[in-house]
């Protein structure tokens, strides 16, 4: 919301000054967004009178003047026509700035003739639109002194205005509220009602009252459109950002900016028969003023004729029926609409107008006949003409809203003592009548109020008037005490990402948005429901990210393109899986590309490999607490999976995640031409140890027995795993061996081409004495045969 | 005995001479060993008089100690100079770079995460988490904001689409959350009063420039007992900004303003000062708007099933990227959500950089590599 301090001080009586205005507005809830002041640009420009006036003696347009600024007498080269001996007007020295151009002005040569200033327009100084001439001041201006105190300038305040005030959607409305802050006297508003002339030929039926409980219509006829709109109104309505268009169209955008009050005109010669505000029907068609075609339906409200819909109610004008350079009579609707009706029209069909913002937050229910008062008053006096009778269906006395307060909540609610006598007297101020009913008072609001429902809203009322920061700060008692801040789900989140970043990862944030076409590859084979966004704001944001590895990908390869090879990115974030509440898992996802480093002098730097991820992978699960020792590995990681190159972290049938290379046709959608290495881990699905479990940790028995370390080589199938191996090997004895390695693995010569050679070193710890070279030797035989016999490895020769 | 003295006299001086260990043994081996010079002379004394075996036994003995000590002495010096001449070939250039190492960064959105926690876990506060994608009347209309609701229309809502055999409708779809402010609800429908919740979230809006992106990062903030005033409002947000920037004190004022579930509303700013390079949070004439809150909704308290008669409270929004911006000078929001590693690695923090209030809330993970 726009408006100038001058539009301001109609409504307002006021001494104070533009800051004091826009500071009290901010303090009262209405947000100043901006102030523009044309002045702050006027810097320099001074009033001048023209001597000497003569012509360029090389142009048969310029003129050649003496420029008296009453301290100085300056040269200047001047192309405007209404240029003549005596005229005062604003004069640019040379080094000011000229706001039009933004430019500074320097000493000029026009054709031969040095020019050491500039007499300027209106326009040149942006304090307004004429630029036919330059400006022309009265004779009696001192000069010398500063433009802006001689020109007529006019400060652009903008309010953001929260959706419960509506009737500060009205110049007059933030008047109020100011002279209500104390700020002034609201200057009573006076609107004379314009004489009767006729009956209207054109009458009005409402047939849905419910919908439309007022309507007001005045037919006015011998009406000039192609009138000057006053200098004036088309100022004010310039300065807020509103074209001006025609006096008729002009009149009713001022109103809705002065009095938040919406109006519409109809060409009446246009219209068929009578006006009818009724619902609409299925589909029925409707072309609108943005000239976009509308079917429209039974929840939409129509202004017809015997021709149909001419008017969506509260909403936008027909293209068909509106007033154009040539109307002559003009029919006047100045109604009340339900704002939830207006509401629902205009998101339905999409259709944003001034207007509907009104109508669907809070029109004031007894300003139709003012509204169609003053329209009236001010097309006669603009445009000529005659008004009939007013026709008015429905009626303005529906009640105000009302709420009761009680002044013990002040200290109870806010936590500031404010007496029952103030609270009464800034509701006064308000314009709410009050009425005290034994320790509460009624207040009843002014019919221009939509927000007052509750003794909240009367609160918000007293506080905002005192000022939010009268009231003193008390910090919170410290009389809770928190066992854990965060649950322990939570917690571990945070030590996950500590732990990735320690192992070298960067941590990232993506959207929780992917692209559709990206994301095929990536649902899971039980995954049915693919949640798409019904307005992406791009096409490529369309999906609820199935898996956050097509975004990670996308990073990779965006740093790829930046030069950077070996990108190393993780994120902890929400995976969806269904389109309702609740079916999504936060899980880890990293990826890995290129090399472990940059190649140095100490070559350690090697490629990404699946025992990176997989690792990765596995401290993941071990941050969360998790069963980090004894993962199940299995095979049949998801098909955007290298189907060799990767695994599955299992808890029993609960998968934890998986580790890998991607898929290589997968990493070549994305661009990326090297290896990918990537892990997931589902968070969610990583058992908490049991909150009961103790804080002691496992008692440390130390065996006084020296333990012997065996190696041993198997000879098994390829296709035999390295964990069968191990579980075999560890199982051979529960109560001696305490560690199983794998420290050598050899395929190639030597060895049949399906087979491989494993190497384990066995560790066995005696709890009791030292072992024997024969327990040693009973010990390894046991490993021997259940390797063999699980796994059909034979001992390496 | 002039023989024992010559012998001492020419193998002492042999061993003194003797520059390499192994000379030193053969010296060693020459005179103690077995068929030794000293060995042979001790065979002797069995073939001698008491008397003189005696007293050749001595000399010997003492001439055998003599010889020990300076073939130890040597030893010594030998292996001494040995080790000195391996370091010395083993000497390394100490100036060439260490093996590459990879420090990790943590996120700005996580690092202020982990830091509002840190803050409001004091002041009493527990965390709670809720779906991203939510139902409209957690979203909407159980926070005061029924369907043809002005404020509806203001967040620029995501849907997500039906099943493909059912038109869209709007009025049901789910939606992903435009705010935090769900999480009041489901709050209040899980847990009783008193209630000290925040809960931090990913959030969405339509809404794409350098200060909005479609995701950003929310933290909501609820107080529901019997005795908690607007005034605790106040103290409660001015101890969180003050500890958040680290400052001992920091200019705030409070505006008025509109929020459905709130009554009444307020925004919160804190003093800056802006200049064309810089923003300097706590100090100059600027403010800079940081938070919205209020007094809870009677409406919102019966939507959670909580008596608004008897329980009263407050709850505010805040961004956790905007305070990231803020803090941490970091001018786009954008930037945040690109993955590149330049600006994570420049934005981001040291993976041992926990946030607390006893160490300091930021920077406490060392030097960033």
């Amino acid at each position: 919301m726009k408006l100038t301090l001058s539009w301001l001080k109609e409504h307002l009586e006021t001494e104070a000054n533009l800051k004091t205005i826009t500071e009290t507005l901010t303090k009262i809830g209405l947000e100043v967004e901006g102030v523009y002041n044309p002045a702050e640009k006027l810097k320099g420009f001074i009033t001048a009178k023209a001597e000497n006036v003569r012509m360029h003696p090389d142009s048969d347009h310029l003129h050649v003047l003496t420029v008296n600024t009453g301290s100085e007498q300056l040269q200047v080269v001047c192309g405007a026509p209404n240029v003549k001996e005596g005229l005062v007007g604003i004069f640019a020295p040379v080094g000011t700035n000229i706001p039009c151009y933004n430019e500074v002005l320097k000493v000029g040569k026009i054709r031969g003739v040095e020019s050491f200033g500039m007499m300027c327009s209106e326009k040149e100084l942006c304090v307004g639109e004429d630029h036919t001439g330059i400006i022309e001041l009265s004779q009696d201006t001192h000069l010398g002194i500063p433009a802006a105190d001689v020109l007529q300038i006019d400060p652009v305040i903008e309010i953001a205005i929260t959706p419960n005030r509506a009737e500060c959607l009205g110049v007059r409305g933030v008047a109020r509220d100011l002279a209500a802050a104390g700020l002034g006297t609201l200057k009573p508003l006076q609107i004379k009602k314009s004489e009767v002339k006729f009956e209207s030929p054109i009458k009005v039926k409402v047939l849905c009252p419910e919908e439309c409980p007022t309507y007001v219509g005045r037919y006015i006829k011998n009406v000039n459109n192609k009138a000057q709109t006053p200098k004036w109104m088309k100022d004010r309505l310039t300065a807020i950002g509103l074209r001006s268009i025609s006096p008729l169209v002009d009149i009713t955008n001022y109103i809705n900016y002065d009095l938040a009050r919406p109006l519409h005109v109809f060409d009446a010669d246009k219209l068929k028969g009578d006006i009818q505000v009724r619902m609409c029907h299925n589909n029925e068609h409707f072309v609108a003023l943005d000239e976009k075609e509308y079917d429209l339906d039974t929840l939409s409200l129509g202004i017809c004729d015997d021709e149909g819909i001419q008017c969506l109610g509260g909403i936008m004008g027909g293209l068909s029926k509106g007033c154009s350079e040539d109307t002559k009579n003009v029919f006047l609707e100045c109604a009340l609409f339900k704002p939830s009706c207006i509401a629902r029209t205009g998101r339905k069909f999409g259709i944003e107008s001034d207007s509907r913002y009104r109508y669907e937050r809070f029109v004031d229910p007894k300003s139709n006949i003012l509204g169609s008062d003053y329209a009236t008053h001010l097309i006669l006096e603009i445009c000529g003409g005659e008004a009939s009778d007013v026709m008015i269906e429905g009626h303005e006395d529906a009640p105000s809203m009302s709420a009761y307060i009680r002044p013990s909540r002040m200290k109870s609610f806010v936590g500031m003592d404010i007496s029952a006598e103030q609270i009464i007297e800034i509701l006064n101020h308000l314009g709410f009548e009050t009425i005290i009913e034994g320790d509460r008072i009624k207040a009843i609001a002014p019919s221009w109020r939509g927000d007052i429902e509750c003794e909240q809203d009367l609160i918000e009322e007293v506080v905002r008037m005192i000022g939010l920061d009268e009231i003193q700060p008390i910090s919170l008692p410290h009389d809770q005490f928190v066992k854990q801040t965060l649950h322990p789900a939570e917690q571990r989140i945070i030590t996950v990402k500590h732990e990735l970043a320690s192992r070298g990862m960067y941590e990232t944030v993506t959207w929780s948005f992917t692209s559709s076409k990206l994301a095929q590859a990536f649902h899971k084979n039980n995954q049915t429901d693919i949640v798409l966004i019904e307005n992406p704001i791009s096409a490529d944001l369309d999906e609820m990210r199935p898996s956050i590895l097509p975004n990670l990908l996308m990073g990779a390869k965006n740093n790829i393109s930046h030069g950077y090879n070996n990108v190393s990115l993780f994120e902890v974030g929400p995976e969806f899986y269904g389109r309702e509440p609740g079916a999504e898992l936060t899980v880890a996802t990293g990826i890995r590309v290129g090399l472990t480093a940059d190649k140095d002098w100490t070559k350690t730097s090697r490629p990404f490999d699946v025992f990176d991820v997989k690792a990765d992978a596995l401290s993941v699960i071990a941050a969360a607490k998790g069963p980090y020792e004894n993962p199940q590995i299995t095979t049949d990681a998801p098909s955007y999976y290298h189907p060799g190159r990767s695994g599955t972290i299992r808890l029993g049938k609960n998968v934890l995640g998986f580790f890998g290379e991607l898929h290589p046709s997968v990493s070549r959608a994305f661009g990326i031409k090297g290896r990918v290495m990537v892990f997931e881990v589902y968070l969610d699905n990583v058992p908490l140890p049991r909150e009961a479990s103790s804080k002691v940790k496992k008692k440390l028995e130390l065996s006084a027995f020296q333990s012997v370390t065996k190696d041993l080589a198997f000879v098994v199938d390829k296709k035999v795993s390295a964990a069968a191996v191990l579980s075999a090997a560890k199982n051979a004895d529960r109560n001696f061996i305490t560690d199983v390695r794998v420290f050598d693995l050899y395929e190639g010569e030597n060895l049949a081409q399906d087979k491989k050679s494993i190497a384990i070193s066995v560790v066995f710890q005696p709890s009791e004495q030292t072992f024997t070279d024969k327990d040693i030797e009973n010990l390894m035989n046991k490993v021997i045969v259940t390797v063999s016999k699980n796994t059909g490895g034979e001992l390496r020769a | 005995m002039n023989d024992i003295a010559n012998i001492e006299a020419n193998i002492l001086d042999k061993i003194k001479d003797c520059t390499d260990l192994k000379s030193l043994e053969d010296i060693r081996i020459s005179v103690l060993g077995k068929k030794g010079i000293l060995t042979e002379n001790m065979k002797t004394l069995a073939q001698m008089e008491e008397q003189q075996r005696i007293e050749t036994a001595k000399k010997l003995n003492i001439l055998k100690s003599h010889i020990e000590e300076a073939l130890g002495l040597q030893k010594n010096i030998l292996q001494e100079r040995a080790l000195n001449e391996q370091l010395n070939n083993e000497r390394i250039d100490v100036t060439l770079p260490i093996r590459p190492e990879i420090q990790g960064r943590i996120h700005p959105v996580s690092k202020i995460y982990e830091e509002v926690v840190a803050i409001f876990g004091a002041l009493g506060f527990e965390v709670a988490n809720g779906p991203d994608i939510e139902d409209q009347f957690h979203n909407f209309n159980a926070l005061n904001m029924p369907l043809n609701h002005p404020a509806r229309q203001m967040q620029d809502t995501f849907y997500i689409n039906h099943d493909a055999t059912v038109p869209f409708d709007m009025e049901k779809a789910y939606v992903v959350r435009t705010h935090t402010s769900g999480m009041q609800i489901r709050t209040m429908e899980k847990k009783r009063p008193p209630i000290r919740i925040i809960a931090p979230g990913r959030t969405y809006r339509s809404d794409f420039d350098a200060t909005h992106t479609p995701m950003f990062h929310q933290v909501e903030g609820l107080v529901i007992d019997k005795t908690t005033t607007l005034a605790h409002l106040k103290g409660c947000l001015y101890d969180f900004v003050k500890a958040f920037f680290e400052l001992d004190e920091i200019p705030v004022r409070y505006r008025p303003s509109y929020f459905p579930f709130t009554e009444p509303s307020a925004e919160m700013d804190i003093g800056c000062l802006k200049t064309k390079t810089e923003l300097k949070i706590g100090a100059g004439n600027d403010w800079l708007e940081i938070l919205g809150c209020g007094m809870v909704h009677p409406n919102v308290l019966k939507a959670g099933g909580i008596d608004p008669d008897e329980y009263q409270g407050f709850a505010f929004g805040v961004g956790l990227d905007r305070l990231a911006m803020l803090k941490y000078g970091i001018p786009d929001l954008r930037t945040f959500f690109e993955s590149d590693i330049r600006w994570l690695k420049n934005y981001g923090f040291a993976p041992l950089d926990f946030s607390s209030l006893t160490g300091g809330l930021s920077n406490n993970g060392g030097q960033t590599r």
